[in-house]
């Protein structure tokens, strides 16, 4: 057998494939390059925004995407990253200096205006950045991990695990909404200034953060290639297929499932801790139905089969909202559940699967081509 | 209770299972030996395959007990089962479509179960060398890089057995497997299942009593969830109960 033979250069090692290395390089360029040199601190911004969304979708193609699992709570994952940072920055914007009008000082502004006198024990922890640093992956993962276990070990799967994620999207907000002393409620948290002592609204430090948070992404890219590279990641895609085969084959299905479940919720928590950082607020808005909902419009756009393509996905939906809505905004909701159908109904892997199936056989005939006339003269 | 007589590896007695009153399997006992191969047959509904899911833990049982050298599977999960040792092929042939054969046998290759195994899971020597060797057994070497949505039927039921012989389990049970296979096919499949059953137990479901024949030790044969008759094919063959229910008409 030819070692050279293209079927064969799958069973190589190699980390990432020619495709996918290009496909890097080119996001990475974008990303890194092009973004932060054409747009103002405005928009650049706004794109940095769009990216901790990207962190949800690269998470959807792991659970999704690979092993079928598709959850429409991610908001609550996101949310819950993006409040543990929130926490502790709002605290670090509370001082007594700072809330002295306050009939409380030195505890957040929401907490005074319900009458709340003493700061919650469950709050003091966020004190400390270190501890809210580990919060925010680590209550996520957490919350994942007991949902995924309730779900997959009594073997509740497919539309059903759907609907109990949003059910839990929706209950998480409405528990924020309804706590309003102690979250923040409707408003969430919000006036946030900086992170030990630095301040984070200025546009330089707007850029420093888009760029940890681009650099963030491609961690949890890469880590997210290493999985599906692995056996687990093939187990995924045959447990997606045939559960049954899997489980009789000696695996213990619902362990993959519980892990994988939070891997994604760890990636959507690090993208919610970035939104805060970035945004400068956190609120309910960002963990409840829709926005569970819109990642995963965005993750399917992109195509959930492919990694690159589920952060370009990202990219280009916030746009189109941010562009359309800015013109068009009653017509937007609906372009955007028009957009969905249409991901659905006629190319069900997304640009991803746009151009494998029908841009990258062009490109490679045209430089097919080009090789074989520019070496026809040297003949 | 834990009584292990050498000859037998799987001891069922008295195993019951009933869906809302209605019995599928009905006091059921059977016996297989160490290298039996042991086929059941019997009409539509008989409880056949919910005997096997019986075993293997699909299907949790209402009442008896299924020894398996000396431990109780009712007791143990689907995949704790599978590594105490018991295999099951499932009656529609089940591999995983969108990965190649040699990715469907590497994920049935037994190390690397856990999540972590499955991360740190690498294909060495001695994987590949497992893997071409099966691939030889259910003839299907040349067909390694191969999806598995492309093989024909005949040969995603062979790519099934392969991955279940890759475990090397020490009872195999098949579901029906020369089910819509050509006669070339059930041919080869025949000699394949011959040369595999030399060192194991195996249990098989068939109706192709051509086939049956060709690989039983013993037949069982069950009827309403019940045992009907059981010993050599011959003897069974010239069951009158049996040519009744089943081989007669």
């Amino acid at each position: 057998m030819s070692l050279l033979s293209p079927s064969t250069e799958g069973r190589t090692g190699a980390f990432l494939n020619r495709t996918e290395l290009a496909g890097t390089v080119v996001l990475a360029l974008f990303i890194f390059v092009v973004l932060p040199l054409v747009l103002d601190p405005f928009r650049l911004n706004m794109f940095g925004k769009y990216l901790t969304y990207a962190f949800v979708a690269v998470g959807l193609v792991l659970c999704w995407g690979a092993g079928g699992i598709l959850s429409l709570g991610q908001g609550v994952f996101f949310g819950l990253g993006g409040y543990a940072l929130a926490m502790f920055l709002k605290l670090e914007a509370s001082t007594p200096e700072a809330t002295k009008i306050q009939s409380t000082p030195g505890i957040p502004d929401f907490m005074d205006w319900n009458q709340i006198t003493q700061l919650p024990l469950w709050w003091q922890p966020f004190h400390s950045l270190g501890f809210s640093l580990v919060a925010v992956v680590a209550v996520p993962v957490f919350f994942a991990f007991v949902i995924g276990t309730a779900m997959f070990r009594r073997r509740v799967g497919g539309v059903y695990f759907s609907i109990i994620t949003q059910a839990i999207a929706a209950i998480l907000t409405i528990l924020i909404i309804g706590q309003q002393g102690y979250t923040g409620g409707v408003n969430g948290i919000t006036d946030l200034r900086t992170l030990k002592g630095w301040d984070i609204r200025p546009d330089g430090a707007k850029e420093v953060l888009y760029f940890v948070n681009a650099a963030l992404l491609f961690v949890c890219l890469a880590i997210a290639q290493l999985i599906r590279r692995s056996k687990l990641g093939r187990l995924l895609i045959a447990m997606r297929d045939q559960e049954d085969r899997v489980r009789f084959s000696g695996y213990d299905v619902a362990s993959l499932k519980i892990f994988i479940f939070c891997v994604g919720a760890a990636f959507a928590a690090i993208g919610g801790a970035m939104f805060t950082l970035q945004v400068g607020f956190m609120s309910p808005t960002f963990v409840g139905i829709v926005p569970s909902i819109e990642m995963v419009i965005f993750c399917a756009v992109g195509g959930r089969n492919s990694l690159i393509g589920a952060v370009w996905g990202t990219l280009l939906v916030n746009w189109a909202k941010t562009a359309f809505s800015e013109t068009f905004p009653e017509l937007w909701q609906f372009g955007l559940g028009a957009l969905f159908i249409a991901v659905v109904l006629v190319f069900p892997n997304g640009l991803a699967g746009i151009w494998t199936t029908h841009v990258a056989p062009v490109l490679a005939r045209l430089l097919a081509r080009g090789e074989s006339k520019s070496t026809t003269p040297a003949e | 209770m834990a009584y292990v007589n050498p000859q037998q590896i799987l001891t069922v007695e008295d195993l019951t299972v009933s869906f809302d009153g209605f019995r599928a399997v009905d006091g059921l006992n059977l016996y297989i030996a160490p290298n039996e191969c042991r086929v059941i047959i019997g009409p539509n509904g008989a409880g056949k395959t919910t005997v096997l899911d019986l075993i293997c833990g699909r299907t949790r049982a209402s009442g008896g007990t299924v020894l398996f050298k000396g431990r109780d599977l009712l007791k143990m999960r689907e995949d704790q089962i599978v590594h105490a040792g018991v295999g099951r092929k499932f009656q529609t042939p089940s591999v995983y479509e969108d990965l190649t054969v040699l990715e469907n046998l590497e994920i049935s290759y037994p190390r690397g179960h856990s999540v972590w195994g499955a991360l740190a899971f690498r294909r060495d020597g001695e994987v590949m060398d497992r893997i071409a060797e099966i691939a030889r057994t259910i003839f299907l070497a040349d067909a390694l890089d191969e999806k598995a949505a492309f093989l024909s039927h005949g040969q995603k039921q062979w790519l099934e057995i392969g991955m279940l012989l890759i475990q090397d389990p020490e009872l195999l049970m098949l579901d029906e497997p020369v089910a819509g296979m050509s006669v070339a096919e059930r041919v080869k499949t025949a000699e394949l299942l011959n040369r595999i059953v030399s060192d194991r137990s195996v249990i098989v479901i068939e109706h192709d009593m051509k086939f049956v024949a060709d690989i039983a030790t013993r037949v069982t044969v069950l009827h309403q969830g019940k045992l009907l008759a059981e010993g050599s094919m011959a003897h069974v063959q010239a069951d009158p109960k049996v040519i009744d229910v089943y081989l007669g008409h």
